[in-house]
């Protein structure tokens, strides 16, 4: 069953010898320390997960690792590029976008991925494709504070 | 009332910390740093006497531990650093920003120079655990002295190599200047050389709130650059070389008994390590795939008996109810009460049982060395964790370590170590660490839940909405804000404790929620019987100005006092608890086709006296609203012989973002008053405000949480 999967993970060239059907996640996490991607669910319904392949994002947690072979992958590590933190990690910083911080990795991550086809969002239209992810502490409406100012919508920091 | 507050808060497990011996390890305690000083909090003022009196005379004997006598502690090492040591654990509520600020603030050094080293049963000293929303007026307070006593001491230690007064000497940007700043020193420079221990005395004084600088200002997140990046270890992200992944067998529901079961086949799977031990089956492997093969290749029969379900769980729960137990002395005759009223109401509510579904759920990671056991592990309460461990293996809890890393949340729901403990008799048999992460069904079937609850309320009015009886039962959901802060004359108010069917125990508020609830609509239904509008029939029953303040602040931002828009519904609800005060008003419409509720706005006012971090606090108070929307509309948990039916986030309902309304906090800052926890309190108004706009809106009145998981029928 096991058999070497080609994987190009943040700009990186790799192999890993998994089962094919072996979920991203895990290969992520377990294979590649990679470990900014989380579990929460296992089920695809609350967004932990989330990874960019070629700029979309997926739910690794139910994405079988065969099916990501030769695309690129883009995980929360692969968003600070030479010291320099992506505009939405800024923004969730400075929006306060977080209490314990175990969904933000997949927040940011689905929050690029709208803007990689949709720079500007209105509100309704960040609500609607942030509406798979889930924060237990609550922190949705400084996330969406957070998307604005990343997008250059945003009026002001929220309080 | 702190001795109701103090019950509720133990209900569900027991908090006992080592017993004080007075026996303390000075010699150990002072060779565990290398040098620098040290200010030690004490557990208590008698502690601290005593602690003096060794500080002068030396002395001492002892083990590895740190001593029990100490709370809290600081160390300011030989090169500068300024470690705090305190077991309480970070999951979200940003005490790891507001403790800095506070020791920043007494220390004044930059935050930066502050290291907080948490909950690490080694390294910080014993604590009851992360509850209660004592962090903030019991830890923080220490923290401040422990600080204000190092610099005193520092201040010293540099007019001794100056040979002037300590009051010639000041710290300015985190070097010490004598009177006309021609000399300074460093920390480091001060603390080189040194190895002094001291116990803070009684009368150190600390900054005043009105001189706040550091506190009292919105300082970010501390490490908040290692949670954007993904840098951030939890307990799932821990690995230790030559680790084994773990899985569990688990049984068929709640009192399964293991009747057989067949892990031949299992066990001839390369790699795996198969745990039969009673009814406890767990496997190991090198992998997490193979764990997870391992584990279904585990054939297993197991018996449960019939259980109670949601059909009768209300009815369960007062007929099994063990009698009373009064939690506060009656206040005046409620039959007299009832006598002196125009109007009587008495009415019935009821609150579900829900989970925490922390986001990072249960996990582990636990290896043994030499008989010594080493857990990572997210709780709430390591030493509590590390106590169930020695009990669970049968070893003295000195040879066990509990280490927390920072948590992705509990809200009350990781008090417990069974996850630790799986962990742990995995990687005995295994002789290898073995990480266990419980699976998000896991987490609903066998962690434990927001307790379900009946409350029982009559009352006695008068045509003037003065409140003249009051008398108030609950059944299992616990005492929690029971006690009122309306100024009613005659009152009864009693906790029943009863057998729950499913596992229970402390979350977010504790039964504040399900209080507040049972009160507030209650009293809607009160304004309603008089005629009253609610702010006005509430206000003429309050004389707290703390309450009187919070409720104001709600009605004036929400504006009350402005006509309803059409298709509205709104209410409005206040209360108090763990030292705070809290009001929401919500507004709500209905669609007409699915007769969905939708919560259009809220405003929250909150007042937990002198507020340390108003960013971190607006996020809190906005966070608890946004969770306390679930308890309020939908989540119920689903069960039947033991069994969760709902327990995965496809069928649990959880807030989303577009469950979000408007929300405005209003936050009232009183420095003249000392600073309350806020991370429980702010969740208890937002299900009667709905729950009140609900009846505005449509007439129908609901007296139970969850109060509309299937939608509204209109009346109106």
């Amino acid at each position: 069953m096991a058999k070497q999967t080609e994987l190009n993970v943040n700009g990186k060239k790799l192999r890993v010898d998994v089962d094919s059907q072996t979920p991203l996640l895990y290969v992520l996490r377990d294979y590649l320390n990679l470990t900014g991607t989380k579990y929460g669910c296992g089920e695809s319904k609350c967004g932990a997960c989330s990874v960019l392949v070629d700029g979309v994002m997926m739910r690794s947690c139910i994405t079988p690792v065969a099916r990501v072979s030769g695309k690129q992958i883009t995980t929360i590590e692969g968003m600070e590029k030479d010291g320099k933190l992506h505009p939405l990690q800024e923004a969730f910083l400075k929006a306060d976008a977080l209490q314990c911080g175990y969904c933000t990795s997949g927040m940011i991550i689905a929050a690029a991925s709208l803007l990689n086809k949709n720079p500007k969002p209105s509100r309704e239209e960040i609500v609607k494709h942030m509406d798979g992810n889930v924060c237990r502490c609550g922190t949705y409406p400084r996330i969406v504070n957070a998307i604005e100012l990343a997008a250059g919508t945003a009026k002001e920091v929220a309080e | 009332m702190t001795d109701d507050l103090e019950l509720e808060v133990e209900r569900y497990e027991l908090f006992a910390g080592p017993t004080y011996n007075f026996d303390f390890n000075r010699r150990q305690f002072l060779k565990a740093f290398s040098g620098g000083i040290a200010l030690i909090v004490p557990v208590s003022n008698l502690v601290a006497r005593t602690l003096q009196q060794q500080d002068e005379s030396g002395g001492g004997r002892g083990n590895q531990r740190i001593p029990n006598d100490i709370g809290a502690w600081i160390h300011v090492d030989e090169s500068g650093v300024v470690s705090v040591f305190t077991g309480k654990v970070e999951l979200g509520q940003n005490i790891r920003t507001s403790l800095t600020q506070a020791v920043a603030e007494e220390l004044h050094v930059p935050l930066t120079t502050i290291r907080m080293v948490m909950a690490d049963t080694d390294l910080t000293p014993f604590d009851m655990g992360t509850f209660g929303s004592l962090t903030t007026p019991r830890m923080a307070p220490q923290l401040r002295k422990a600080a204000a006593a190092a610099r005193e001491t520092l201040i010293s230690l540099a007019a001794e190599q100056w040979k002037v007064e300590p009051s010639a000497v000041r710290i300015e940007n985190a070097r010490f200047v004598n009177h006309d700043a021609s000399k300074s020193l460093t920390l480091a420079e001060v603390a080189k050389g040194q190895k002094l221990i001291k116990t803070i005395p009684p009368d150190v004084a600390i900054t005043p709130v009105n001189s706040w600088t550091v506190s009292g200002t919105s300082v970010p997140k501390v490490d908040g650059r290692d949670f954007v990046t993904g840098k951030h270890q939890y307990t799932p992200d821990v690995k230790r070389e030559g680790m084994l992944y773990g899985r569990i067998v688990r049984p068929s529901g709640l009192e399964a008994k293991l009747v057989s079961s067949d892990t031949k086949a299992a066990e001839a799977i390369p790699g795996v390590v198969v745990v039969h031990d009673g009814d406890f089956i767990g496997v190991a492997a090198p992998d997490r795939q193979t764990a997870i093969r391992a584990e279904k290749a585990i054939t297993v029969h197991w018996q449960a008996p019939g259980q109670p379900g949601n059909a009768e769980l209300f009815e369960y729960l007062k007929k099994n109810a063990a009698g009373n137990r009064t939690t506060g002395r009656p206040v005046g005759s409620v039959e007299d009460g009832m006598k002196a009223a125009d109007l009587r109401l008495s009415a019935q509510y009821t609150v579900a049982y829900i989970a925490h579904a922390p986001l990072e759920p249960r996990a582990a990671v636990a290896e043994w060395n030499d008989g010594k056991l080493t857990v990572w592990t997210g709780t709430q309460r390591p030493f509590g964790v590390r106590s169930e461990l020695a009990e669970a293996f049968h070893i003295p809890e000195e040879k066990i370590r509990v280490i927390v890393p920072d948590t992705g949340s509990g809200y009350g729901g990781k008090h417990t170590g069974e996850c630790a403990i799986e962990a742990a008799r995995l990687a005995r048999a295994s002789g290898k660490p073995v990480k266990l992460v419980w699976t998000r069904e896991e987490e609903f079937q066998w962690a434990y839940f927001r307790p379900a609850g009946v409350i029982e309320v009559s009352s006695g009015v008068k045509n003037d909405g003065a409140v003249t009886a009051w008398e108030f039962h609950n059944y299992n959901s616990g005492a929690s804000a029971m006690q009122v802060k309306y100024d009613f004359p005659n009152q009864n108010i009693q906790f029943h404790n009863t057998k729950s069917p499913l596992r229970q125990g402390s979350y977010r508020g504790l039964a504040a929620t399900a209080n507040h609830f049972a009160r507030e609509v209650h009293m809607d239904e009160l304004s309603q019987l008089v005629k009253m509008d609610p702010v006005a029939f509430r206000l003429k029953n309050i004389k707290d100005e703390r309450l009187k303040n919070v409720l104001e602040a709600a009605a004036k931002s929400f504006g009350w006092d402005r006509k309803k828009a059409e298709g509205r519904g709104r209410g409005i609800a206040c209360g108090f608890e763990k030292g705070s005060y809290v009001a929401a008003a919500a507004e709500v419409s209905l669609d007409s086709k699915t007769g969905r509720v939708k919560l259009e706005r809220v405003v929250e006012s909150f007042e937990c006296g002198a507020i340390v971090n108003k960013m971190h606090l607006h996020n809190q108070v906005e966070g608890a609203v946004v969770q306390a929307i679930g308890g309020a509309l939908f989540e119920n948990i689903q069960f039947k012989d033991g069994q969760v039916l709902n327990g995965k986030f496809s069928n649990y309902r959880l807030p989303r973002f577009s469950d979000m309304p408007a929300i405005e906090i209003v936050l009232l800052d009183r420095k003249d008053l000392p600073s309350a926890g806020a991370g429980e309190t702010p969740i208890v108004g937002l299900a009667p405000a709905v729950g009140n706009a609900i009846f505005d809106l449509t007439g129908v009145r609901i007296r139970s949480l969850p109060l509309a998981p299937n939608g509204i029928v209109n009346r109106g």
